[in-house]
């Protein structure tokens, strides 16, 4: 994406105090004007269309396919199936050589005599236009025997359960063990344990910009172009390469403005990997965008999970030890190339990584399911492990009878306990604010005042909760963890900036923006190292053409990885310039400060503005004093190599209302205080902070895949798989806690999924609480009306 | 209508297209016309990223079939920069950060624009309840009720001078 620079902004406006300063993203004003560049706003000449032939059944094996009758329909140009498509492209095969055990088979971009979930790929029906591929794909007829199908997790893991996938006779696709072995004492010894049921319903993204690519093979050149819709261009650059047997260096991956991500637009697709050999096939560029019903059965999907955890605690409320076991549903392969099992493992890991838990044990396993692959989606596993860590305290403090932000209070982590490197579940924590947090929330909520409005309602059959979470959020991940898995990703993010002659800025950088403001953050901040308007910077992102190499977008790394790359660019580029004048001027460099563009001496303003330097150092370097013209362009990349992550964390809070005999939930109040460490603008902070936290209330209250028995995808459209509306979405409080992390110059971590993890586990023990009075429970996320009235009637039968 | 033409205004401008009966207005807006601001998220009529103006109204393209606009007069986001509502709406929703992607804000824009043209000083309910056919993923839904709730007090400044 190019953000080009605004004229509106007036050029000689000061930006002393760049960050922390919440700018308006004027930059990107041309998407609020409808001149956005999303790539279906994009054509080439000679472009052709793509509609897939899809695998109509959960399980089956592909008898024979037909194309002929497709072939002769006007503006068709070619039917091409699995098998075709194999003599220049091979399948994903996802297995990372770190993860043991892990199994996973080969997926080809065409499925080829078998196909595992419904919506898998078939055929490529290729025409001059979408409308007339879809009408020749009808045409195509492909001869199936249904195969017996493992659609649900507890089918999956069932002894007689039909395989997913006939390379394999089961359907474990991981088993993990995080903690101890044993945990058994701490549990004989406690006052108190609780144990409790848990299930997650199956989500997907939904960006409201669909999936889509451009592929354009030009024999001529022997060279790729790819436009995506993607939050890692360089990862796909890879990944085409790899799969098409390409030079990296033949291949460029542009991706233009984005539609939304969430994690979905971070893995490799058999649709668009089709897409691209379809190209090189037919020499010809390539247009394939996934439609909504295509969306909902083939984008990753995500936080299927069922599990089941006991907590011992003693009689003051100290946690002794957690003991879980958490089962995730994969679906059909292992999505390419990060694989399906780092929601798995993160919703195992992080389940207690806010509290001081004593003894620690959480087994995982992943299964592969006749559905759609799951994967990233915003927030990976932690969503789940909150949401499970604030309910069993919920259960904890009440089985104690203490009060629920008492608990958590006497329980929270501040840091790693003196000398050791990781928590008992391998995690590395930077410090913590946890109870700073806590504190701020409870003042901002007026704690006491709820508790007290919330028993006198009860009075009066009115039921009201209050719920926490408090999370810990891994943010920045870098190759601490990628590499010793084995997946060839660049974590790092890098800056490239360049001093233009005119004085203006340019930075190219590696990471990727589809909406967070990223960009416009970056440039504010690059703008403040020089006291220049947002305005002299322009920023070049998502084109492996023209930036540097690096990572991209995913696991709120912009700003953490990102910024620091970009100041630490800037640094080396005024330390340049400084030398340069501290020759002119004949003073030290350390005597020189940037303001307003211009170098200040120690006489005042010194005439040697960013143009002035740009001209010097581009077209009279003969008038610089010590003969030496520095670098004009710096570039730099950024990777905390201590660390695996950089950990945020925050404490959420909802104040809700449950009608007990409609089942409904109206949600009155919602309040975060998030760490984040140093705030680069608050302004896309905090709307950043409250998308999240709307997802995270979507999980808790409306979304799910929902899959027949047959494996058939039942709610396919924006009408039956419901997101948040404004309507329904309450007002959300926003503060901070400021802890700079110690591992940049920069202090930022990350925050663009903590909005997403905390949510769900706040909606749920506020559920739960609303309905304490009534003894039910809601365990099995989302908490539809159905399900709360079917808690509420449980509780009143055993009565 | 001659019976193989479609001619309507388009922000302006008199146009034909040949008719063809199975495209939407959406399609005909971006792929025959190059209009792109009209985005395309769930042809469904639920989303609202597509919605344009027909004849004074707010219409889903993706419902809207092509050959119905054939004498209606289309106004796309592209044109209404120039209308003072939609200015004003364009502005506070960078003033507020009202957007992120960006791919729902030409359609929430559009109905923000009904909104205000009935009601000058909507209360944040009726915001909320407005724009509830118009889905944002990426924002909190926050920051649009508050850049739709400046730009109605704008316009009202500007109509009180």
């Amino acid at each position: 994406m190019l953000l080009k620079p605004c004229a509106r902004w007036p050029m000689n406006k000061l930006v002393s105090k760049a960050v922390g300063a919440p700018m308006p993203r004027e930059s990107a004003r041309l998407l609020v004007e409808g001149r956005g560049s999303y790539v279906d706003d994009i054509a080439l000449p000679g472009m052709l269309h793509i509609a897939f032939v899809r695998a109509p059944f959960a399980h089956g094996r592909i008898l024979c396919i037909e194309t002929a009758d497709a072939l002769q329909m006007p503006g068709v140009v070619a039917a091409i199936d699995g098998k075709e498509l194999a003599e220049i492209c091979a399948p994903f095969d996802t297995n990372p050589p770190g993860v043991p055990g892990h199994a996973s088979a080969p997926q080809p971009p065409l499925a080829i005599e078998e196909s595992c979930f419904q919506g898998e790929t078939v055929v490529a029906v290729v025409a001059e236009s979408r409308a007339a591929a879809e009408d020749a794909a009808e045409l195509v007829f492909v001869d199936w025997e249904e195969l017996p199908a493992a659609c649900s997790i507890a089918e999956a893991q069932s002894d007689s359960a039909a395989a997913v996938h006939s390379s394999f006779d089961n359907n474990l696709s991981l088993h993990h063990r995080f903690g101890a072995e044993d945990v058994s004492d701490a549990f004989e010894n406690a006052a108190h344990v609780v144990e409790e049921s848990f299930a997650f319903g199956r989500q997907t993204g939904v960006t409201l910009e669909p999936r889509g690519i451009i592929a354009h093979w030009d024999p001529r050149a022997e060279e790729l172009e790819v436009w995506q819709s993607h939050q890692v261009p360089w990862q796909m650059r890879e990944v085409y390469a790899a799969q098409l047997g390409l030079s990296p260096q033949s291949i460029r991956v542009v991706a233009p403005d984005v539609g939304g991500a969430f994690g979905l637009k971070l893995h490799a697709y058999a649709d668009e990997l089709a897409a691209v050999a379809v190209s090189k096939r037919l020499g010809r560029p390539i247009k394939y965008i996934v439609d909504r019903l295509e969306s909902f059965t083939s984008d990753a999907h995500a936080r299927e999970a069922k599990a089941t955890c006991r907590m011992a605690v003693d009689s003051e409320g100290h946690i002794l030890g957690i003991d879980a076991v958490v089962d995730s549903g994969f679906g059909a392969y292992a999505m390419h190339p990060r694989g399906s099992f780092g929601e798995a493992m993160q919703a195992a890991q992080m389940i207690g990584a806010p509290y001081k838990v004593g003894a620690f044990r959480a087994e995982v396993r992943g299964w592969r399911q006749n559905k759609a692959p799951s994967g990233a989606y915003r927030g990976v596993g932690q969503p789940i492990a909150c949401a499970i860590t604030e309910d069993m305290i919920d259960l904890a403090a009440r089985a104690v009878g203490i009060d629920p932000a008492e608990m958590r209070r006497i329980n929270y982590r501040s840091t790693l306990d003196e000398g050791t490197r990781a928590t008992q579940s391998g995690l590395v924590i930077e410090e913590l604010s946890l109870d700073a947090c806590l504190a701020k929330l409870m003042e901002a909520m007026d704690y006491k005042t709820l508790r007290a409005g919330q028993a006198a309602l009860r009075e009066n059959g009115i039921y009201r909760g209050i719920g926490f979470a408090s999370f810990v959020e891994l943010t920045g991940v870098g190759a601490g963890l990628y590499g010793p898995l084995g997946l060839p990703l660049a974590a790092n993010e890098s800056c490239r900036l360049t001093l233009q002659p005119d004085g203006s800025l340019t930075c190219a950088t590696s990471v990727t923006d589809q909406g967070q403001g990223t960009l416009s953050a970056l440039g504010q901040l690059i703008a403040g190292e020089f006291d220049i308007a947002p305005n002299m910077v322009r920023m070049i992102s998502g084109d492996t053409g023209r930036t540097p190499y690096g990572g991209g977008a995913w696991a709120s790394r912009g700003m953490a990885l990102g910024g620091e790359a970009a100041r630490r660019a800037c640094v080396r580029m005024r330390d340049g310039l400084f030398e340069v004048a501290a020759g002119v001027l004949q003073c030290e460099p350390s005597a020189l400060a940037f303001d307003n563009g211009e170098i200040i001496g120690l006489k005042g303003p010194s005439g040697l503005t960013l143009a002035e330097m740009g001209a010097l150092c581009h077209y009279r370097p003969y008038d610089i004093p010590t003969g030496q013209v520095p670098p004009m362009t710096i570039e730099e990349s950024f990777l905390p190599l201590n660390l695996p992550y950089i950990t945020s964390n925050g404490v959420h809070a909802v104040h809700l209302e449950v009608d007990s005999e409609l089942g409904t939930v109206e949600l009155l109040d919602y309040w975060v205080v998030d760490d984040c460490g140093t705030v680069v603008n608050p302004l896309l902070v905090d709307e950043q902070l409250r998308g999240g936290i709307v997802q995270g209330i979507g999980a808790a209250l409306y979304e799910e895949c929902v899959y027949s028995e047959d494996g058939q995808f039942t709610n396919g459209t924006l009408a039956d798989y419901v997101v948040p509306m404004a309507g329904e979405m309450p007002a959300i409080h926003v503060d901070h806690i400021t802890t700079p992390t110690r591992a940049s110059g920069l202090g930022a971590k990350g925050v663009g999924e903590a909005g997403t993890v905390g949510a769900p586990g706040a909606v749920r023990t506020a559920i739960n609480d609303a309905l304490s009075p009534l003894a039910a429970r809601v365990a099995k996320q989302p908490f539809t009306t159905r399900r709360i009235l079917e808690a509420v009637m449980a509780a009143e039968n055993l009565e | 209508m001659s019976e193989d033409t479609i001619r309507f205004t388009l922000n302006g401008r008199d146009v034909s297209v040949p008719a063809t009966t199975r495209g939407h207005l959406g399609d005909l807006l971006r792929h025959e016309f190059g209009e792109t601001g009209t985005h395309i998220g769930c042809e469904h009529g639920v989303c609202g990223a597509c919605n344009v103006v027909m004849d004074g109204v707010v219409v889903r393209s993706c419902l809207t079939l092509a050959v119905q606009v054939d004498g209606a007069e289309i106004e796309t986001i592209e044109h209404l920069g120039s209308d003072h509502d939609v200015a004003a709406l364009q502005n506070a929703f960078v003033a507020r950060n009202a957007f992120q992607c960006g791919y729902c804000t030409p359609g929430m824009i559009m109905t923000a624009r009904e909104l205000l043209a009935g009601n000058t000083a909507p209360r944040r309910e009726e915001i909320r309840d407005a724009i509830s056919g118009n889905l944002c993923r990426c924002t909190g839904y926050q920051a649009i009720v508050e850049a739709i709730s400046d730009a109605a007090e704008t316009l009202r400044e500007m109509a009180d001078e």
